[in-house]
């Protein structure tokens, strides 16, 4: 625990990637093997589940630090990091004992079928125990969301500068859920091919957004042109007459798609495809909402699987035969997969991506300007010689979607962020008129700058109007405009809206409150994308 | 005693106001910052260390009367005198009394020794207007010994790899405190303009800091495992850019928060504080003794409230409009 913390203070010391990659290597030289897999494990975000509600934890530190808990859930707010609060507000103490981190975490998976009055005495003895930055990384511990500054891509690096291994063979190493307490550093990264992981999938090939015009990637021949779907990126693996889906989050979501139950008869062993996961009825994809209202579900009705019917796009094949062809070219990966989606039995679950047949790039920009008249979001453009890559790269995938729209809102609340923008007016909701009022329509976190958030976050200190707990109303004066991806009606909302992906486009100083759209102008933008 | 009004507090019977920001006759000033101290009073009266100061933010042509601190003068037969706040050199609670009642503005004041300016004292009172710019119970800072420790360990550590190291604090307070405890056998400490100005006006009373100014057309390709002292405005800016290679951090109460710090996006948050956190508040007011208080200046309803709750004290939360803006805070 000694150790891993010491990683942690030194990783959130640091803003520079080379300074992190070498603390964990350090870490990893100086830990011992079983703790170095929990690390691993925690620090790609394979926590362990809540074991008690944080309800609770809150009661017992206010407790424990003598303080009521109206005023432990104040400070709570401005720190925004519940762990960190915790460890803030706790009686100093000097540690007095060192835990093995596999230990504290086996014992926290016990924690929840203990009774409440054992819960709070294992952990306040683990807070008694600890110093401030051990009680911070334990209760981390506890809440999850163990996001500490690493990326995946810096511990894989580091992973393969301490094993001597290809960065690529520790990523798929990785992939999928494994647990440390059954793993051993041996184990985990095995050739592969040694181990028995059939579940495991590849990491993801991700694309870049086109940041330059098209006509810089040279001749149209040499690359596939496709849709660019908007559902959820999938893995179907069949290996041992086993079926596993993997969501690009890497969940693992077999269960959740009962569509794709047939796959490990109809598929042969050793078979794995990349594609787009999406709602399908009478040959289109369904608006994403209609996705939306089956994740989540724990059990699918025959009603909700009539109305969102899934299939997956599918647009590349990694694994034939038993054989990772990943490095083999997309041509040839294309081919072999046209051949495979050609049998009858698959019609209906797995569809093949088709490939848009354009003659030059302008016709391409022409298309994506009104992707979304063909149910797209733009075009995906691949080139046909690529191999398959892992995470995101630039040069040989790339995405080049359709502009946003826009509309142009009055800053009314403002409410503080999390993490790094804690006690700072960062979440902002914005409204549009409706006839002389203001009715909130989206709320949006993301799309200024550091220098403009400190800028608003001081106007809006000063021209708050009422506080609401953490929420402040400010007078309706600045106007953002606001860019999304998609727009349903929706009866659950003031304004009658529901946004997809909603973000500040930019701050839009030139306009009056007054000079924001109406009610009728959002409305009108439904009935024109239907 | 005391009225809280739009222009700042107020107190009529001697015709004067406390840190008013808005243009007034007469005005008692606690210390130096910006946020307390500002342009276009007629009158001034602060401690004798805070006049070099004043002259300098403000103009030489104001007038300015200055105290000692215990020095007492009658105004309409009120008693005022001014008394150490620890803040920053010249920081003072201003005490006022009439007919045998007590009232003290804290001003802003921490209650720990920065081995810089006179250390806090407690002034008994019926009535003590507070500051509260840390006043949540996840503020308990660290024993600044251990910080300026870990500083100097930093800076040698930096050096070692051939890096400069960039301090930034605010140039009245902060970079003092800080040039006070660097460990000058480390290397060669330079100073921000601002830093430098500072530092000549206490210097026309007798304070001397270590460190050089770090003229424009000094060759800073010499510049090899120094210490730079700067004010936090000067993060990102062009003058920066001429120290690289550097380390570069924050020195600053706020660093008590990770989200802050990383906020920042400093290599370093070093937990360094000029005004009170928690315990110290606390503290403060009981050494008081007062029944009545009046909490401003940061978390003032939180902290009224357990005033209120814990010791039953009559506290009140007050807020001061000019009390937003801290000293070069970005």
């Amino acid at each position: 625990m000694k150790l891993f913390t010491q990683l942690f203070v030194t990783i959130d010391q640091t803003t520079k990637t080379n300074d992190k990659v070498a603390a964990i290597v350090d870490y990893l030289r100086h830990s011992d093997d079983r703790s170095s897999l929990y690390a691993i494990a925690l620090l790609i975000g394979n926590r362990p589940k809540r074991p008690v509600k944080t309800a609770d934890l809150k009661l017992w530190a206010a407790d424990m630090s003598e303080i009521p808990y109206w005023l432990f859930e104040e400070s709570y707010h401005i720190v925004g990091d519940l762990a960190e609060a915790i460890a803030l507000m706790l009686p100093p103490h000097a540690p007095t004992r060192d835990y093995q981190l596999p230990e504290v975490i086996t014992q926290l998976a016990t924690l929840p079928d203990l009774a409440d009055e054992r819960k709070k005495d294992l952990i306040t003895s683990y807070w008694r125990d600890l110093d401030k930055d051990q009680r911070f990384v334990f209760t981390k511990l506890i809440t999850g969301n163990f996001r500490v500054g690493v990326s995946r891509q810096l511990v894989i690096k580091a992973l393969a500068v301490y094993l001597g291994i290809d960065e690529a063979a520790v990523a798929h190493r990785l992939m999928g859920k494994w647990s440390p307490a059954k793993e051993t550093m041996a184990s985990l990264f095995a050739e592969p091919g040694q181990g028995t992981r059939d579940f495991q999938p590849y990491p993801f090939y991700l694309a870049y957004q086109l940041d330059s015009t098209p006509e810089s990637l040279g001749d149209i021949g040499d690359w596939y042109i496709e849709k660019k779907l908007d559902g959820i990126r999938g893995q179907v693996v069949v290996r041992n007459g086993q079926l596993f889906v993997w969501s690009r989050g890497e969940d693992l979501l077999t269960d959740k798609f009962p569509e794709f139950g047939s796959l490990d008869d109809l598929l042969p062993d050793g078979t794995v495809v990349d594609g787009e996961i999406i709602p399908w009825q009478d040959g289109r994809p369904l608006p994403f909402q209609v996705m939306q209202t089956r994740i989540g579900r724990k059990t699918l009705s025959p009603k909700v699987l009539r109305e969102a019917p899934l299939v997956m796009v599918c647009f590349d094949l990694l694994e034939w035969e038993g054989k990772d062809i990943r490095n083999m070219h997309m041509l040839y990966r294309r081919n072999l997969l046209e051949t495979l989606l050609s049998s009858p039995s698959l019609q209906g679950v797995l569809l093949l991506s088709d490939l848009m047949p354009f003659n030059n790039w302008g016709e391409v920009a022409v298309f994506r300007q009104h992707a979304r008249d063909f149910h797209c979001e733009g075009v995906m453009v691949k080139r046909k010689d690529s191999i398959y890559g892992s995470g995101r790269r630039r040069g040989n995938w790339w995405k080049w979607k359709t502009d946003p729209l826009t509309v142009d809102g009055v800053l009314i609340y403002a409410q503080s962020g999390h993490g790094r923008r804690a006690n700072l007016y960062t979440d902002y909701t914005f409204a549009i008129w409706d006839g002389d009022t203001l009715v909130p329509f989206a709320k949006a976190y993301s799309g200024l700058t550091d220098k403009e958030i400190t800028e608003l976050d001081g106007w809006i200190k000063r021209h708050t109007l009422e506080r609401f707990g953490p929420v402040r109303s400010v007078e309706p004066y600045h106007v953002f405009e606001i860019a999304f991806e998609g727009i349903q009606a929706s009866s659950r909302h003031k304004s009658g809206v529901a946004l997809r992906f909603p973000r500040i486009l930019r701050w839009r100083r030139d306009k009056k409150a007054g000079e924001a759209n109406t009610k009728t102008d959002l409305l009108q933008l439904i009935a024109a994308s239907q | 005693m005391l009225k809280f009004t739009k222009q700042g507090i107020y107190c009529p019977q001697a015709d004067v106001y406390i840190d008013p920001w808005e243009p007034v006759e007469r005005a008692i000033i606690t210390h130096g910052h910006s946020d307390h101290a500002r342009w276009g009073m007629q009158y001034y009266l602060c401690h004798r260390h805070t006049a070099p100061i004043l002259r300098l933010r403000l103009g030489p042509d104001i007038t300015i009367q200055t105290l000692d601190y215990e020095e007492v003068i009658a105004i309409n037969g009120l008693r005022i005198s001014l008394h150490p706040a620890g803040h920053i050199i010249g920081s003072a609670q201003v005490r006022l009394e009439y007919r045998g009642e007590v009232w003290v503005v804290s001003g802003d004041y921490k209650w720990t020794d920065d081995g810089v300016s006179t250390p806090y004292e407690p002034v008994p009172c019926h009535h003590f207007v507070t500051e509260s710019t840390f006043g949540l119970p996840i503020y308990r800072f660290p024993d600044p010994a251990a910080v300026f420790s870990d500083i100097n360990t930093w800076w040698s550590q930096n050096a070692t790899t051939g890096m400069n190291t960039v301090l930034l604090g605010y140039a009245l307070g902060k970079s003092q405190t800080i040039l006070h405890h660097l460990d000058t056998s480390v290397g060669p400490i330079f100073l921000h303009g601002a830093v430098a100005n500072v530092n000549a006006a206490l210097a026309t009373i007798g304070y001397d800091f270590p460190g050089a100014y770090l003229a424009a057309d000094m060759d800073r390709h010499t510049l090899k495992g120094a210490a730079i002292v700067a004010p936090p405005s000067a993060f990102g800016s062009p003058w920066l850019k001429k120290l690289a290679p550097y380390r570069i951090a924050l020195c600053s109460g706020w660093m008590q928060l990770r989200g802050t710090r990383r906020r920042k996006g400093v290599d370093r948050g070093f937990v360094l504080s000029d005004h009170s956190d928690w315990q110290q508040l606390n503290r403060a007011v009981i050494a008081t003794g007062a029944e009545h208080v009046y909490v401003t200046h940061g978390y003032e309803g939180q902290f009224a409230q357990w005033l209120r709750e814990r010791y039953g004290l009559r506290a009140s939360e007050v807020h001061l409009q000019g009390a937003a803006i801290e000293e070069d805070e970005p």
